[in-house]
């Protein structure tokens, strides 16, 4: 038995300790939002944050994440960060066809959380894990920075 | 593609619920029965698509077409709205089932999303259908308050009698509009009094997607449902040999090993012991005839076939007399690789088997042909097997074939509940349906101004055509093998374009995001700029005097050419290359890409700027997202794309090996479009087809080095650690981390091919 604490909500799950958090998410707990792309931290589908910090589930055993906050894409919203995230994703209309979408918001929530005032170079850094077939990296990019706006209470440093 | 005829005839039908529920049938693509043409007014002529309007105002679109991305889930019910006089969000989506008779694409005459054909095959009828419900919504109310129909008017969902402003929702209006009869004519609004189409409606998927909602087919769960993982042949045409089935069982969580004589199935209370199982079982394969067979083969069998004429597709003139007076010749021998699609959803297909019917539950976009296979491979009547549709992570045309389907048919015919068959990254990368690799000779000649007096192109590769859709090959013309090719815009008096078929057995080929003009517009725009170069001409000018008659290609151009800033000077080591697009899809493109070459010879893209007329527009904001889209799937295929085989095995397998671009690569796109009423255009592939033919010549300006065979940078080689999984304290995953972990080693080959062009006076 692993405890789990995902979205706030404790788990016990009986599963082998190596199992990866992606699947325990996925075929265990019902939680579909968290994507398969790779299962070689490749591609970044998998994203999930552990104590706020972005990992890639598909290689994160589930020993590894036992004792932290796990947060998934169904609870995202439910943050601050996220949240913006979420709108400033609505608003561009970022996603196309929508599947590496959860793993690029929980990567992106993770750096604004983080970093508030992200430059290109820092988008890059905390992005370039997170592959799109679909090709809307540069409306991600775009709705990083207009998350980082709503986000910003003091006005303070300079956009990228 | 055959397009059929558009006169559409409109039935009502009186719906379950007491609500009005219409379908719009094309003529000429009818099939006899269904359970519409039962209760509709004129048997023989079969809907294709149908609307229902509930007793709740609610009104719904029955999609046929599969949303992989492409936006038809917002393009599609834009459609309908406009003209129904609803907003789009009133609309709600269902996924169509299977059925040809009522859902066919009238390009195609069977369901089917591809070919960026979906606006096109479905601007007018949705409109159509949307009027014809709009009207007898309105005749309906009318006669409630016995008033002339022209007194009132619809607007979001409610008549409104002007005069006396009362009021009428649809919902209320639904039954009674279906006892009316049909109109026999409709008026479609004037484009210009279109509110919503042309407008950048928000898409109506974009909700369920930030918020983990969104279903994919891999997403499907049902109560008792098993997971399996796959492991087929690695050689085409091999079978297994042998397996440790009692190391897999033992393996906590897995329930049974399906052996099939092509592959092998380990179906696990989840995925993690279905993977560790199949790990365990240590297959033996029988690689069979296929095992010798590298890609040098296969190159060597095409080009061997380029040495003999092939089916002609175009003849304009007497190339050979032209050649003869020419005063120059220039060749040239062009050449693209295999190409997997790799969606982001690997390949996945639920399947449960029972006694007496099939159920099926999947992303595809051809959902009447995973209907079929699934009753072909059961042995169950057609009418015993229901096919779910999802929406797709991805389709790019990998959705469009159905082995995936079968498979999983065949492995859940052997087990005893519900089983979700799931491909790992490495067995969608080796076991897709390629893009075909081709082989293709051109020749030109000039006239001693530089101006092209013959064009010679014969393209060498399978014809798709003959096995996919069989009835559209005809006199051994395959009209996708030489798209892209045949309407070569530029005024050239002697014009000869050929396909020569070849079919190569050791991988299966198939459609990839525009697989024909993909491959010719990088060959025919490539070569086009070699010309320039022969006769000393800048690139853009000289197809400038080639297009007089094309003025559409010809204002792209212009237009790709200014916002770029064409002809103004860029730093050492930059180079902007051009390319014009046209092709069956019906849309004009011009493309001017911005490369850089560093000194470690890594080619990066700085800017792309991409002009497209593709007609009337339903919503500009997914056209653009449609021209970024294809353009960063068009450079991971122009740079990097490769798969290749050793003794029979697709050498590449992951993310890894198989590079794609990423936001730290990604340049700044930038999309203007040309706002016209012309028929609409597809958009979902050309950005990708002109892509590459930018980025060639964007490379030849830059280094002056004419690169012929794509992928123009050899793909990533994977020389650091070999485990790249990050652990939990490592956090997210940093550009830089992955450079140092993965050593980027360019192979540069590519960038030592002979030299520009090969002239003979």
């Amino acid at each position: 038995m692993v405890a789990l604490r995902i979205n706030g909500k404790s788990y016990q799950v009986d599963v082998p300790s190596d199992m990866p958090v992606l699947w325990v998410l996925r075929d265990v707990l019902g939680m579909t939002g968290t994507k398969f792309g790779c299962g070689m931290a490749l591609c970044g589908a998998c994203t999930v944050q552990l104590d706020g910090q972005a990992v890639r589930s598909c290689v994160t055993p589930v020993s590894a994440a036992a004792g932290k906050a796990i947060t998934t894409i169904e609870a995202i919203g439910a943050t601050p960060v996220g949240k913006k995230v979420q709108a400033a994703w609505i608003a561009l209309d970022v996603p196309q066809c929508g599947y590496c979408q959860s793993g690029q918001i929980m990567s992106a929530s993770a750096l604004l959380a983080r970093n508030a005032r992200p430059t290109d170079a820092d988008i890059d850094e905390a992005m370039a894990g997170n592959i799109c077939r679909c090709g809307t990296y540069g409306r991600v990019r775009a709705a990083i920075k207009q998350a980082a706006q709503g986000a910003s209470v003091s006005g303070k440093g300079a956009r990228s | 593609m055959t397009n059929v005829s558009r006169r559409e005839f409109v039935t009502v039908l009186a719906a379950a619920a007491g609500g009005l529920l219409l379908g719009y049938r094309v003529e000429g693509a009818q099939r006899a029965g269904s359970a519409a043409t039962t209760a509709a007014a004129s048997p023989g002529f079969t809907p294709n698509a149908f609307i229902r309007i509930g007793a709740d105002g609610g009104v719904t679109l029955i999609m046929p077409q599969a949303e992989m991305g492409q936006g038809v889930y917002t393009s599609m019910p834009m459609l309908l709205a406009e003209e129904l006089e609803v907003a789009p969000d009133q609309i709600r989506l269902e996924h169509a089932p299977a059925d040809d008779k009522l859902y066919a694409n009238q390009f195609f005459g069977e369901q089917l999303t591809g070919a960026s054909s979906s606006v096109r095959a479905f601007y007018e009828p949705l409109r159509r259908a949307g009027a014809t419900a709009r009207a007898m919504l309105v005749a309906a109310a009318a006669a409630s308050w016995n008033v002339d129909p022209a007194s009132c008017r619809a607007h979001k969902g409610v008549v409104t009698h002007t005069p006396t402003r009362r009021s009428l929702t649809y919902g209320v209006l639904a039954a009674r509009a279906a006892a009316l009869p049909v109109p026999d004519k409709v008026t479609l609004k004037d484009p210009k009094n279109f509110t919503l189409i042309g407008t950048p409606a928000k898409r109506l998927d974009t909700p369920s997607k930030v918020n983990g909602t969104a279903q994919f087919g891999i997403d499907v769960r049902l109560p008792g449902m098993l997971i399996a993982t796959v492991a087929a042949s690695p050689v085409l045409g091999g079978k297994v040999a042998g397996i440790d089935e009692q190391k897999a069982k033992a393996v906590p969580g897995v329930r049974q090993i399906v052996r099939l004589d092509d592959a092998v199935a380990v179906v696990a209370d989840h995925m993690w012991a279905a993977k560790q199982g199949l790990a365990a079982l240590d297959i033996r394969w029988d690689d069979g005839p296929n095992a010798k067979l590298s890609t040098p083969d296969i190159v060597q069998g095409l080009a061997k076939a380029s040495e003999s004429p092939g089916v002609t597709a175009r003849k304009d003139g007497d190339p050979e007399s032209a050649f003869a007076g020419a005063a120059k010749k220039v060749e040239a021998v062009y050449e693209v690789p295999f190409l997997a699609h790799v969606t982001m959803e690997p390949m996945n297909c639920t399947v449960h088997v029972r006694k007496d019917s099939c159920e099926v539950w999947t992303g595809s976009q051809v959902l009447s042909r995973a209907r079929a296979t699934a009753a072909e491979v059961t042995g169950l009547p057609l009418e015993k097997v229901v096919v779910h549709n999802h929406l797709l992570g991805g389709g790019f045309g990998r959705r469009l074939e159905v082995d995936y389907v079968t498979q999983a048919v065949r492995i859940a015919k052997q087990v005893d509940a519900p089983v979700k068959v799931v491909w790992t990254r490495e067995e969608d990368v080796q076991h897709d349906v390629y893009r075909p690799y081709y082989y293709d000779r051109l020749a030109a000649g000039l006239d001693p101004g530089g101006r092209p007096v013959a064009w010679t192109h014969r393209i060498v590769g399978p014809a798709i055509i003959a096995r996919y859709v069989p009835h559209f090959f005809k006199d051994g013309k395959d009209v996708d093998a030489v798209d892209g090719a045949v309407q070569l815009l530029y005024d050239i008096p002697a014009i000869q374009v050929e396909h020569v078929r070849h079919e190569e057995p050791v991988l299966n080929t198939g459609f990839w995001r525009g697989v024909g003009v993909t491959h010719n517009n990088f060959v025919v725009e490539s070569f086009i700029d070699e010309l320039a170069a022969a006769a000393t001409q800048d690139p853009v000018a000289f197809r400038r005097a080639l297009l007089g008659k094309s003025p559409r290609a010809l204002a792209v151009l212009d237009l790709a050419a200014k916002e770029s800033r064409w002809g103004r000077p860029l730093p050492r080591g930059r180079g902007r290359g051009v390319s014009v697009l046209y092709s069956d899809w019906g849309s004009y493109l011009a493309q001017v890409a911005e490369v850089e070459v560093t000194g470690s010879s890594d080619i990066r893209v700085h800017r792309i700027v991409c002009a497209v007329d593709c007609g009337s527009i339903v919503n500009p904001d997914i056209v653009k997202a449609q021209i970024e889209s294809g353009v960063v799937y068009g450079i991971s295929h122009a740079l990097w794309g490769e798969v290749t085989l050793k003794n029979g095995r697709v050498e590449q397998s992951n993310f890894h090996n198989y590079r794609v671009l990423r936001m730290n690569e990604a340049p700044r796109i930038d999309v203007h479009l040309v706002r016209n009423s012309e028929a609409p255009g597809g958009i979902g592939e050309p950005g990708t087809a002109v892509t590459a033919p930018a980025l060639g010549n964007a490379l030849y300006a830059a280094t002056g080095k004419r690169v012929r065979k794509l992928p123009l940078q050899q793909r990533l080689v994977r020389t650091g650690p070999a485990s790249f999984c990050a652990s939990v304290s490592e956090g997210s995953w940093p550009a830089q981390r992955l450079a140092s972990r993965w050593a980027l080693k360019v192979d540069e080959t590519q960038l030592r091919l002979p030299p520009t062009f090969v002239a003979v006076s």
